[in-house]
């Protein structure tokens, strides 16, 4: 069975690197154009805090409000794709077994967690200490040269959140079950940030971020045909911006 | 949604400052803890781009994520809090008689506008770059890298129960105003949006006036 084939297993001898990330932890790498990238909710309930930079231009950077105007949308699934504020598409999401993944609530921070869960110090519980979002990044952050600064609103793959005619934001629970998962396929070269942290809204009282797991392979860009590329016409136009660079 | 309308008993001959700014145009200044701030659009369904800075350390700054999950409501109106991305409260809305503004809905791009109206659209005025005018000219060590999400006072974004983002017609009018009081010394970035490819303005953007009153 082929790795890309929607919702097949994935095959090992397809792949190009696989890693555990715990949850609660953070996490960066490149994605090259052409990867794609399968996060998998292990336990189910996970949320995944991600941020996308042009790996060879970080000003460029994932974009909450370009990529929810150009597709009159405000949750990611199958179908759509992230822009970045340059006018192209850093990724897109080619399947999806969850159906929903917020994209307006953000990270959690120190006081948010603490007021929730409780003071868990690392001198006291070594690796299993309470950590948030926003420092989670710009931990990762720091290593590129970044920081507080280019902390944005991310996308919060495996979390939902509507909103009702109000104005009212409702956390959905049981979102996602254990071994649903997310494709994301980059149609530029990515540096992927993220944190495993709970989701701010997670009213969870317990403090119990999951564990992804991260599945790499070569697919190869999106053709003529693709589904994300041909979802609307500003998507069309956001692959050919894209593309030019790579002419 | 039924809007509350909280109207200012604040007389405008009593501004300490108050300035028109014309379509098109940047906008920057600080405004002290204490002090009010209102943005008054003046011909009516004019967007007004505006970011937010602790006027001390500006990797402090308005955080549209933090503001609405604090309060629990994507729209914002008078009584929201507006946060920082640490959490600290930056301005409180004292007054709108508008009823809504919109945090979700970003600043337009030249890129933006090749990829949500047409490529050869690029060309065209927009906020990002009346916002990269003012920080260069501010020339205080801000950048690109210091625009994040804005608010688009006066602009109705509603975002549906199924999760799609529509841009609905303006519920603003002419001389309908929102006031805010500074909690911190907050520096004020605005662009006010040149857009010509959006219905919400019947493609007219028009002049806003600013006034900041003194504290009480
Ligand atoms: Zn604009």
């Amino acid at each position: 069975m082929s790795v890309t084939e929607s919702g097949s297993a994935l095959d090992p001898e397809a792949l190009a690197w696989q890693e555990q990330v715990p949850g609660g932890a953070h996490w960066s790498g490149v994605l090259r154009r052409g990867t794609t990238l399968r996060i998998t909710d292990q336990q189910g309930g996970a949320n995944v805090s991600t941020l996308f930079f042009n790996q060879e231009e970080k000003l460029e950077r994932y974009n909450m409000a370009d990529t929810l105007k150009a597709q009159h949308t405000a949750y990611l699934t199958k179908g759509y794709v992230c822009y970045s504020d340059m006018g192209r598409v850093m990724c897109s999401v080619t399947d999806d077994s969850c159906g929903w993944h917020d994209t307006i609530c953000g990270v959690s921070n120190a006081r948010m967690v603490t007021e929730k869960y409780g003071e868990a110090r690392y001198q006291e519980h070594r690796n299993q200490y309470h950590r948030n979002g926003f420092d989670s990044l710009v931990n990762e952050l720091g290593k590129y040269g970044l920081g507080r600064r280019d902390v944005m609103p991310t996308a919060n793959f495996f979390s939902k959140v509507t909103v009702d005619e109000s104005g009212a934001m409702v956390f959905q629970p049981g979102n996602s079950e254990a071994g649903d998962y997310v494709e994301l396929r980059f149609e530029m070269n990515t540096l992927v940030v993220l944190t495993t942290c709970q989701h701010p809204l997670d009213p969870d009282p317990q403090y119990r971020p999951r564990d992804i797991l991260l599945s790499a392979w070569h697919s190869g860009p999106a053709g003529a045909d693709d589904l994300c590329r041909n979802r609307c016409p500003e998507n069309q136009r956001g692959f050919h911006n894209t593309e030019v660079m790579f002419r | 949604m039924t809007q509350t309308l909280v109207t200012s008993s604040l007389d405008p001959e009593a501004a300490a400052f108050s300035e028109v700014v014309p379509a098109g145009e940047p906008w920057m200044k600080v405004v002290k803890q204490g002090q009010v701030f209102r943005i008054l659009d003046l011909e009516g369904n004019q967007a007004v781009d505006t970011l937010f800075y602790n006027a001390n350390d500006y990797e402090e700054r308005y955080s549209a994520n933090d503001t609405i999950r604090a309060q629990g409501n994507i729209y914002l109106t008078a009584g929201t809090q507006l946060l920082s991305n640490e959490g600290n409260a930056m301005l409180t809305i004292v007054a709108d008689t508008c009823g809504r503004h919109d945090t979700l809905g970003g600043a337009c791009s030249a890129e933006s506008n090749t990829v949500r109206y047409a490529l050869d659209k690029r060309h065209m005025h927009s906020c990002r770059d009346s916002f990269l005018l003012a920080l260069a000219e501010w020339d205080n060590g801000m950048t690109k890298r210091d625009l994040s999400s804005n608010i688009n006072f006066f602009m109705n974004v509603p975002v549906t129960p199924q999760g799609e983002l529509t841009f609905a017609d303006g519920i603003s009018a002419a001389g309908r105003y929102v006031e805010m009081r500074a909690e911190m010394d907050v520096l004020v970035l605005i662009s006010n949006c040149p857009q010509l490819n959006n219905p919400c303005n019947a493609y007219n953007p028009t002049p806003v006036q600013l006034l900041i009153w003194d504290a009480q």
